[in-house]
């Protein structure tokens, strides 16, 4: 049996709007990814560790308040500082296209802005993945 | 013309469109009739469900004057970065005319945590305005007068500790109390259920948020005491009736919870207030502001007994739904903000936020921010929408789905009671599976294209990046943190030791109100953090409950 791809979504930083999050969380899942949802507010120590922990392949990280040129680069270098160089990394959120660039320069993937289709993400992962 | 007639009309209609309309292909989303007669709402009677504005239920408004004795409160939500630059922004919103202020702050405010904790960084002064201690809120509101201005904040676990910086800085400018209008959101249930922003477990909260209650009954009591907020639950992606059912059952919560410690419903239940979400279906909205006015209303006279019409009037603020701002050919955004507001002004709103046309894709800059309160203006002053009192009162179809409203959401609401409450409903994860779910469909029907939304999954068009977006000073982190340090070793540390042992021991006594210690805290110049910390001891933390 092929192995399912195994995603962790995030919520990075403080800030509580998780509705983007749960949609692709369980847009993901009826993809059929395995997915672990971390919840809000998680600091990028916590999620670089659960990221180890559940072995995921992929971790797809949501921010919405702006925090996202700090935390990301963030996460992507405990990442891969825990030996993670081969995890997908991935965001979204209210990101302005002017930081996106920086963003690709720190190790994230892609980063989907409103308005995605979640299928687009789902495309993206199977494409891009590395198991 | 009798009923009878009509029906027999109706039929004869119907027959003859019967061809004409099977030629179109079917659209989604669409209310069941295409057409609505008298026969849809020959089960209303006036007196009892619809009446007089000012009078019982109120679902023609609260006040028997409405927009003929004046507009709405034009109230913009700003603020961002320091106290000092977010006071720009309000004198300058004065300036042009607003005429309330509402002050957003950023999430480690929010949180209760000082910019200098590590949780903070990154978040400083990014969603809203930075708040550590008083000094910070003299500055927010340094040359504004509190006794004239009235402030609403969208503050909700530590609510008490930003209402009591609020009552110190005007007593600094020598206004007192009694004078003070304004709101606190203080709506811990729906935090939990979709906006994120909780720090202590229900109980705690809950007696948190009736101390507000009985304190400003008794010292401010001009002061709207809480916002209890179904715009955040509408945003998270409920639908227009769930967002008034899980709202209101949050308001009986805490209607309960107040009555339960001891306060009489009369003292407190006037200054409750609602907040409600203006998305983008016009009629829909205008019929569910009306619903939410008639069964609050009757909640409030059947079920808690109220005598007093204050305590049985739904007074509500509004914003434009910003989930519905596409980031895709922005400027559309404009006339969606139109459309909601209009909703928002048949509708009968006493105050109004309108979001603008940037916000999918930053904090709003100045240029925007004036257009959106044009757009209010112009609705005021230009439309004729606010002539005439609930000017939709009448239409067959706005008052057959007002009926539709209010019954999907008393289905809920009862739903909820057998759960025993919005707080256990919660804490089972019910509404926030209900919401979620609504989410989920609302976008796979706009991934299938059964839903439109313009210039996103049709009308589109290549676009260049937006220019001109509000970019939040990125040193202003390090800038927060060094005032807080030097405000830190500036005041009498002593003093505030023992303002903060004093309360943790009120925190201890469940019988204690809480309020006259935070505020003799706040003006020692504790900080937020310390505040929250020393509560966070006594109380603990929520733990979410997550499910997907």
């Amino acid at each position: 049996m092929e192995k399912k791809i195994r995603v962790l979504v995030a919520k990075p930083g403080l800030d509580g709007h998780d509705r983007g999050a749960k949609v692709i969380a369980r847009a993901l899942r009826d993809a059929g990814f395995e997915v672990i949802y971390t919840g809000l507010r998680q600091t990028p120590e916590q999620i670089a560790e659960a990221a180890l922990q559940e072995d995921v392949n992929v971790v797809a990280m949501s921010i919405l308040s702006g925090a996202h040129p700090h935390l990301f680069p963030k996460v992507v270098n405990l990442l891969h500082e825990k030996g993670m160089k081969d995890v997908l990394i991935i965001g979204g959120g209210v990101i302005p296209e002017a930081d996106i660039p920086a963003l690709k320069e720190a190790g994230i993937a892609a980063v989907f802005t409103p308005g995605t289709n979640t299928s687009d993400v789902v495309d993206f992962i199977k494409n891009n993945v590395k198991m | 013309m009798s009923n009878e007639k009509i029906q027999a009309e109706k039929e004869k209609y119907e027959a003859s469109v019967a061809k004409a309309i099977a030629r179109f292909p079917e659209r989604p989303h669409l209310p069941e009739q295409r057409l609505y007669t008298p026969l849809d709402i020959k089960g209303d009677d006036y007196a009892e469900e619809i009446s007089f504005p000012g009078v019982f239920p109120y679902t023609r408004g609260v006040q028997p004057t409405m927009y003929r004795g004046r507009f709405w409160t034009m109230r913009m939500y700003a603020g961002f970065s320091t106290a000092e630059e977010s006071n720009k922004r309000y004198r300058l919103l004065i300036e042009n005319g607003a005429t309330g202020l509402s002050c957003a702050f950023d999430l480690p405010t929010q949180i209760g945590y000082d910019s200098d904790d590590p949780i903070s960084e990154g978040e400083v002064g990014k969603v809203g305005v930075a708040i550590d201690s008083l000094a910070d809120m003299e500055k927010l509101f340094d040359q504004i007068d509190l006794g004239k201005v009235s402030t609403s904040m969208t503050i909700n676990a530590p609510a008490s500790v930003l209402l009591a910086m609020y009552i110190a800085v005007a007593e600094k400018q020598g206004v007192s109390p009694d004078q003070l209008k304004g709101t606190i959101q203080n709506d811990i249930l729906k935090e939990y259920a979709a906006r994120g922003t909780y720090i202590f477990p229900p109980r705690p909260s809950m007696r948190l948020i009736t101390n507000i209650f009985e304190y400003c009954s008794k010292n401010v009591p001009k002061w709207n005491t809480i916002s209890i907020s179904g715009y955040h639950i509408r945003e998270a992606g409920s639908t227009a009736a769930q967002e008034i059912a899980f709202t209101i059952a949050d308001g009986i919560a805490y209607v309960e919870a107040a009555i339960k410690a001891g306060l009489n419903v009369d003292d407190f239940a006037g200054r409750l207030s609602f907040f409600w979400n203006a998305h983008n279906n016009v009629l829909e909205e205008v019929a569910k502001f009306r619903a939410s006015r008639r069964i609050w209303a009757k909640i409030m006279r059947d079920r808690f007994h109220a005598e007093k019409p204050k305590s049985m009037m739904l007074r509500f603020h509004t914003q434009t739904a910003g989930s519905m701002l596409t980031a895709q050919q922005p400027d559309n955004n404009i006339v969606r903000v139109a459309l909601q507001t209009a909703a928002a002004v048949m509708g009968g709103t006493q105050s109004l936020h309108t979001n603008s046309r940037d916000e999918a894709l930053a904090l709003p800059s100045e240029a925007s921010v004036q257009i959106a309160l044009r757009t209010q203006q112009i609705v005021a002053y230009e439309s004729g929408l606010a002539d005439v009192i609930d000017p939709l009162a009448g239409s067959y179809y706005v008052e057959a789905m007002t009926d539709r409203i209010e019954k999907e959401a008393m289905e809920y609401i009862k739903k909820i009671d057998e759960m025993g409450g919005a707080v256990a409903a919660i804490e089972k994860g019910y509404i926030q599976k209900e919401i979620q779910d609504s989410a989920y469909k609302w976008q796979m029907d706009v991934e299938s294209g059964a839903r439109t939304i313009v210039g996103v999954n049709k009308f589109q068009v290549e676009e260049e990046p937006p220019k001109g977006l509000l970019k939040v000073d990125a040193s202003v982190g390090e800038k927060q943190v060094k005032k807080l340090h030097e405000m830190k070793a500036g005041r009498d540390n002593e003093a505030v030791k023992a303002a903060l042992a004093d309360l943790k021991k009120a925190c201890e006594d469940e019988n204690e109100n809480l309020m006259p210690h935070i505020l003799a805290a706040v003006k020692t110049y504790a900080t937020l953090g310390e505040i929250c910390n020393v509560m966070r001891g006594v109380f603990g933390e929520y733990e979410a409950h997550i499910s997907l």
